[in-house]
């Protein structure tokens, strides 16, 4: 099981630690050479703005857009989120949208840094409650036919999946409970 | 379903934006426009001041926390995380930051010190803040006040990476030795570092610091870039470095690839093609003043 993990600019090392500890092989995706290899992909969270410019210039946006459309199974969170959506609000006109889970999302659409909170989510399938982090994150302002939604709060969906796409809008990396990813994992290669 | 009860400004939510700003470069600017150019450039967020560390440096005067108004429009102007610079030990500066929505404060050596024994009480804010270290003492007794991110200082303004090494070094290399101490040296290297125990406990068990660590002061190429990358940096901060140099928009991006890219000398070789003249640097010797000697 070789999962790639984006590592253009953000949270990657935690995913990678946290898909060791699960007994995946991760590996830093930063070229189209190594996404080549890879048979699942992780995008962290980070700045969306700058992981989207970085996509393009390291050739790496057509790629992913490519394997996405083949079906490759792909978790992505708070930035990779927005990367991953349909459409994206309050983003840079030139930002990149992978469409791979039809959502519209509202980058920062919680506030600023100072807006940013803990706290703990009902997750579809999951007995207890997930610790979630949220980070200046996005906020989901459409879902689409065929997304399923696995969390919310407020009536808000903070966690979503589309075929082989899941989404979070909230940091499991940083929760130390390794569920999500674990959810991720099963799904991806088991087709559980 | 029922509201879900939020918690803000906790350690976790004011460390975990630093953890998403690793790989990445923070940009000083002082205009709106510079902070386009930033942020076109692939920045992961600007630091609002008034003036770069280059011309603090030269036109001497007091340093102080940046206009209210300056803020606002750099925020304004771009969706990226913007943080600001308090005086050292200043907190109502660090106040008025918080109250205008700034996303980090840097309590800098950069700006003159407002208070020559004490820090500010970083515990008391919710947003979160960045503090400048040359040695591992310094860090652990920042992260000890509530900072929630260290940079290396190096020495802001120069153009010169030599103090930058200086200090990442030094910090990962005392890192180093703590991990290799047996549990009754951690005593002694706490009365060493002067600083408190149950952190170097924690440093000896995990092996690196309990926030990130980024490198600033001094960066002026990829290369530089690269370099403390290399030695370790999960981030890099750049001040004068940019828009002291003669063509500010190609060399910004080219310090973010090599951010990124920081292990590939081919990609770092190719950015550095074509950038212009980066800033003229200083010698250490010529130096008037030490930036890095402030905070205690």
């Amino acid at each position: 099981m070789k999962v790639g993990v984006l590592a253009l600019q953000g949270a990657f090392a935690r995913h990678g630690a946290v898909l060791t500890r699960l007994g995946a092989t991760a590996v830093e995706v930063r070229t189209p050479e190594a996404l080549a290899g890879v048979d699942a992909l992780v995008i962290p969270g980070g700045e969306s703005t700058t992981t989207s410019m970085l996509l393009e210039w390291s050739g790496l946006a057509d790629p992913i857009g490519e394997r996405l459309a083949d079906g490759l199974p792909v978790l992505g969170t708070c930035a990779g989120m927005i990367l991953l959506s349909t459409r994206i609000l309050d983003g840079r006109q030139d930002q990149v949208a992978l469409g791979a889970v039809d959502l519209d999302v509202r980058r920062n659409g919680y506030g600023r840094q100072i807006d940013s909170f803990e706290a703990d989510l009902a997750v579809a399938g999951l007995d207890r409650p997930f610790h979630g982090v949220f980070i200046r994150a996005p906020v989901v302002e459409r879902v689409g036919e065929g997304v399923e939604v696995l969390a919310t709060i407020d009536g808000q969906p903070v966690l979503c999946r589309q075929g082989p796409t899941l989404v979070a809008a909230f940091h499991p990396e940083l929760a130390e409970d390794d569920r999500i990813h674990r959810e991720f994992l099963n799904r991806a290669f088991t087709g559980a | 379903m029922t509201d879900v009860s939020r918690t803000t400004g906790t350690r976790l939510v004011k460390r975990g934006l630093a953890e998403m700003l690793k790989g990445g470069v923070i940009m000083d600017v002082v205009t709106p426009d510079q902070a386009r150019i930033a942020e076109d450039a692939g920045a992961v967020a600007v630091m609002a001041l008034e003036r770069v560390p280059a011309d603090i440096r030269r036109d001497g005067g007091v340093a102080r926390m940046s206009e209210p108004d300056m803020i606002e429009g750099i925020k304004a102007a771009v969706t990226i995380p913007v943080m600001a610079k308090v005086r050292i030990g200043h907190f109502a500066e660090a106040q008025i930051l918080q109250s205008i929505g700034v996303d980090y404060i840097d309590e800098s050596e950069v700006l003159t010190p407002a208070d020559e024994a004490h820090h500010v009480d970083k515990w008391a804010f919710e947003v979160p803040f960045v503090c400048g270290a040359t040695n591992l003492g310094e860090a652990l007794r920042r992260i000890a006040e509530g900072a929630c991110l260290i940079r290396s200082k190096g020495e802001a303004g120069t153009g010169n990476v030599i103090e930058a090494v200086r200090h990442l070094r030094s910090i990962l290399g005392d890192i180093a030795k703590v991990t290799r101490a047996d549990s009754a040296e951690l005593f002694d290297w706490a009365k060493r570092l002067q600083a408190p125990l149950p952190l170097v406990q924690e440093i000896a068990e995990t092996g690196e610091l309990p926030v990130p660590l980024f490198c600033a002061g001094g960066l002026a190429t990829p290369a530089d870039a690269s370099l403390v990358m290399q030695l370790g940096a999960q981030a890099v901060f750049v001040g004068s470095g940019i828009f002291k140099s003669e063509d500010p928009a190609p060399r910004a991006r080219a310090i973010v690839e090599a951010t990124t890219n920081y292990r590939d000398p081919a990609i770092v070789a190719k950015v550095s093609r074509g950038l212009g003249t980066p800033m003229v640097g200083l010698e250490m010797d010529d130096l008037e003043t030490r930036l890095a000697d402030r905070g205690w």
